[in-house]
């Protein structure tokens, strides 16, 4: 029956508004269910506040015009009554019930995650989304992909200006599909417009939402809890397809993650390690550290010239593996592998002037993350 | 209404007091020059303190949300950087609301309330000096945080752990220190306020007889002492977590990062009304002079006025419907937060009633009392929006929500203050402000606020978050137009300077009375009021329709 009410309101609130929705003007009606019943209740609250405005306003312009000391208005001097005073409060409260049987059906539905096909992990990281399939050993980071150049200006800015990544998320479509949202750092915002998800990450909570897409496509949002200095470069991708060809995607990504697992145990030729670490550094460590290396006081300490990390690779290497504790350096051995690690340390070491020389194997930053 | 206008008898009394008041007090020499100010007991130079630091304030803040407004002209970063950027929101956040628009309602508050209940002064002047003196002092310890190594603060004005603990710049402490300092003032403001409300009115007045701007500052008194030591608790506990390692909020040393949250909001949501409920009561005086017209629905305005104040601690988590919380605990929230419609609402019927068949011209506080009505009904609206938690997964954190709080924070808060400074100029001044040049200021800023603010609500419907340096290309035009407006808006305000300093130096002569349809006591003192006002007590004259 709520359902039903939902509809009739979805269907009254978006009669002409179709065009405002295609200018960008408007919420989006989004492509689930939910962010559809939001949108109509959105429409909706906003109806009742134009009626009730136009009434308000309307009697309160009306006396403006009509009740002017300058053409002679005599005041009058009544100032209570009580059968007035009662109906409107009442009317309000009334039309807050009409609003509010909607909205507590909607939001029962949007907590209601169980019997869910598939569970995705969202953590959120200064500054950049970490998506695992659990259960099907595949995860990834999501960085934004928008060049720096377009930012400063000296390129034009592409039609998804910040709002690309390298990796998106990759959903099937007409499942249930449902998130687990945490934080390894402050706290993110999860959110896709069309998905009508909106969800914060939270270090120590994990919070649950979940999406049923109807229709395949590319849905942007972005970070939505203020997260730092690149709160504004943080955005979400999420790219819906086909049940078949999610599966096919899927079963990729878990070959290469069993090539990646090998590549732990072999012997890294230095350039390789090179050529890796610094698209891994580029993609994880250039928003802090910056692309050249000279860090950016006081949060951010440069890397290049660095004595303490020329003259200590086992320092070093605990550094980026666990983190410090009480500072922005989060610790990468959960959200990177051990051939990323050993590739970016090895970048590190040997990038900007700093001319250690040392080769990080994959293998000695297992055995230490196993330590 | 009929006159509340004391017996004339009793006018002659406070007039001849003031006359002889400083040889019969026989003081010592006052203090010259700087002294005179900072060792001033007196509730009307006090009040004027308060007010000047308000405006500087103003300007101060508004500086820096033009910086934030010239960097969102256009999508890339051009002027300033991320981390600076994010100074200025913060800064914005915590100057106008702490600084601006608080200091500005306890300056009015000091000039107005012995005036309008016929005390002579504050209860308690030497405490009303000190909390005063404490507010530069907080502010400048502040507003020094910028040039301190790591800048100032960055994590907006909520400050939400851990972004401003952990991972806080070094200056933080002194941010805490500074909020600790305007929390102590606040805090002694407000039992002032109360000791002379309730103890100082004058013979005859009952509660039910105070004007409307002294019934709404007594409830907002009771709201910052129950609130302003919970903001002092949550920032110790910040201090604590920085600098002597405990983990309030730390997950990793067993902390709760969404305590912070529910602390800060059980402080915050009061705050936000901290900041309207005195700009309720400027209306409530203005209206009914400008319309001729007794104010419609008095104690209904009363009631409702102490409505808002109880639900106010009973809606804070609105502010987190997207953090998790329990379903339970949403619908909660949901229904009393759309219940705040109800008094609200009771309020705004109640202003348009009175100007049904009133007798009204509009002169400039009516005109800002107006504007008022109507664009804090707007910003009403959308917050009854808000209040739809399914919906709020939309709308929060974006410029929806930026839309709304500056509509009932600008052209609410902030016009009423306005109207109140246009209503009692001359009675401060014993001049009136210059209209044509109020009235131009009026216009401007209708426009300019308008203009900065409304395509904000596009822009979040839109999908603009808020609290970014930098956005995609499909919000474009709504910044360029919120930048243009911005400025726009910011110029207009120097207007309101120049009136006011105009109508300091002189202008037209006001009378006692200086607005035909005034009723309340302060209209019975000479303009400009002297400087000692009702030393015996006026006797109140209770022939009012609320009997």
């Amino acid at each position: 029956m709520h359902r039903s009410w939902q509809r009739l309101l979805f269907i009254t609130s978006t009669f002409g508004i179709t065009q405002a929705h295609a200018n960008g003007w408007n919420m989006p009606v989004g492509v689930t269910d939910i962010s559809q019943d939001i949108f109509g209740l959105h429409m909706a609250i906003f109806w009742v506040c134009v009626v009730i405005g136009v009434i308000v306003f309307g009697v309160m312009f009306y006396s403006l015009l009509k009740y002017r000391h300058s053409k002679g208005a005599k005041a009058a001097s009544f100032h209570e009554h009580t059968s007035v005073e009662v109906l409107w409060t009442a009317i309000p409260i009334l039309i807050l019930i009409g609003m509010a049987v909607p909205a507590t059906a909607t939001l029962k539905n949007m907590y209601d995650s169980s019997e869910a096909d598939l569970d995705v992990m969202i953590t959120g990281q200064q500054w950049r989304w970490r998506y695992e399939y659990l259960g099907e050993d595949v995860a990834f980071t999501s960085n934004m992909s928008t060049p720096r150049e377009q930012i400063r200006g000296e390129e034009t800015r592409d039609e998804h200006y910040l709002l690309d990544v390298d990796e998106p998320l990759v959903l099937p479509i007409n499942r249930k599909v449902r998130f687990l949202m945490t934080s390894d750092d402050v706290i993110h915002s999860w959110w896709v417009p069309e998905l009508a998800v909106k969800q914060d990450t939270i270090p120590g909570f994990i919070n649950e939402n979940w999406v049923k897409i109807n229709e395949p496509g590319i849905y942007r949002g972005q970070c939505a809890e203020l997260c730092g200095v690149n709160h504004g470069f943080m955005p979400v991708v999420v790219h819906a397809v086909e049940e078949e060809e999610f599966e096919v995607w899927l079963a990729e990504r878990k070959e290469a993650a069993e090539q990646e697992a090998m590549g732990i145990d072999r012997e890294w030729a230095m350039e390789d390690l090179m050529a890796r670490g610094e698209s891994v550094y580029q993609a994880i460590c250039s928003s802090c550290h910056q692309r050249d290396g000279q860090g950016a006081m006081p949060a951010f300490p440069a890397l290049a010239n660095n004595d303490q990390l020329i003259n200590n690779l086992d320092w070093h290497i605990d550094r980026v593996v666990n983190g410090v504790s009480g500072a922005a350096m989060p610790a990468f051995r959960s959200t990177l592998n051990p051939v990323e690690i050993a590739a970016v340390v090895t970048y590190t070491r040997n990038a900007w002037g700093n001319e250690t020389g040392d080769v990080v194997q994959p293998a000695a930053v297992a055995e230490r993350i196993a330590q | 209404m009929a006159p509340k206008l004391p017996p004339q008898h009793s006018l002659q009394h406070s007039s001849t007091a003031v006359a002889g008041g400083h040889s019969q007090h026989g003081h010592a020499a006052q203090p010259k020059g700087i002294m005179r100010w900072l060792l001033t007991t007196n509730h009307k130079e006090i009040g004027s303190l308060y007010l000047i630091f308000s405006l500087v304030m103003f300007f101060v803040g508004g500086m820096f949300a033009l910086v934030v407004r010239a960097e969102l002209f256009q999508p890339g970063l051009q002027l300033v950087e991320p981390e600076f950027f994010n100074q200025m929101t913060t800064m914005h956040g915590l100057i106008m609301v702490f600084a601006a628009v608080m200091p500005a309602f306890t300056g009015l508050a000091n000039w107005m309330i012995p005036l309008q209940i016929g005390a002579p002064d504050m209860a308690l002047p030497r405490l009303n000096n000190f909390s005063f003196w404490l507010l530069p002092v907080a502010f400048t310890l502040l507003l020094s945080t910028l040039f301190m190594p790591g800048g100032g603060p960055n994590f907006g004005w909520t400050f939400y752990a851990p972004l401003s603990t952990t991972y806080a710049p070094p200056s933080t402490t002194f941010f805490i220190l500074a909020l600790h300092i305007a929390g102590i003032s606040s805090i002694l403001g407000a039992i002032n306020i109360i000791a002379t409300i309730l103890n100082m009115r004058a013979p005859g007045m009952r509660m039910m007889d105070m004007p409307l701007f002294v019934w709404t500052w007594l409830i907002t008194a009771f709201l910052l002492i129950a609130v302003m030591p919970v903001l002092a608790g949550v920032i110790t506990m910040m201090l604590m977590d920085i600098n002597f390692g405990t983990s309030f909020f730390d997950a990793a040393g067993g902390g709760d990062p969404v305590l912070f949250q529910h602390l800060f909001w059980f402080f915050g949501h009061p705050e936000v009304y901290i900041m309207i409920l005195p700009a309720f009561g400027i209306v409530s005086a203005i209206i009914p002079t400008f319309a001729r017209k007794p104010l419609f629905g008095y104690a209904s305005m009363v009631y409702a006025t102490a409505a808002i104040a109880l639900l106010s601690f009973l809606v804070w988590a609105h502010h987190m419907f997207i953090v998790g919380l329990p379903l339970t605990a949403e619908l909660f929230f949901m229904y009393s937060t759309m219940l705040i419609a109800v008094p609200t609402g009771v309020k705004v019927f109640n202003w348009v009633t009175t100007l049904f068949r009133g007798s009204i011209s509009f002169e400039s506080p009516m005109l800002f009392a107006l504007a008022f009505v109507v664009l804090f009904t707007i910003g009403g609206f959308s917050g009854l929006m808000l209040a739809i938690a399914p919906a709020d997964f939309q709308y929060h954190d974006t410029y929806f929500v930026v839309a709304h709080f500056h509509y009932v924070l600008v052209p609410g808060a902030i016009f009423a203050i306005m109207a109140g400074v246009y209503y009692w100029l001359p009675k401060w001044t014993g001049h009136y402000p210059n209209e044509r040049l109020a009235q131009c200021h009026f216009w401007c800023s209708i426009i300019g606020v308008n203009l900065t603010f409304f395509p904000m609500h596009f822009a979040g419907l839109a999908g603009m978050p808020r609290r970014i340096p930098d956005y995609a290309l499909q919000f474009a035009d709504f910044n360029l137009l919120s930048s243009i407006g911005a400025f726009f808006f910011g110029a207009s305000q120097l207007i309101f300077v120049l009136v006011v300093v105009m109508c300091v130096r002189g202008g037209k002569k006001a009378p006692a009375k200086a607005w035909e349809g005034a009723e309340d006591l302060e209209w019975s003192v000479p303009s400009p009021a002297p400087l000692h006002t009702f030393e015996t007590p006026p006797v109140f004259n209770r022939t009012h329709h609320h009997d």
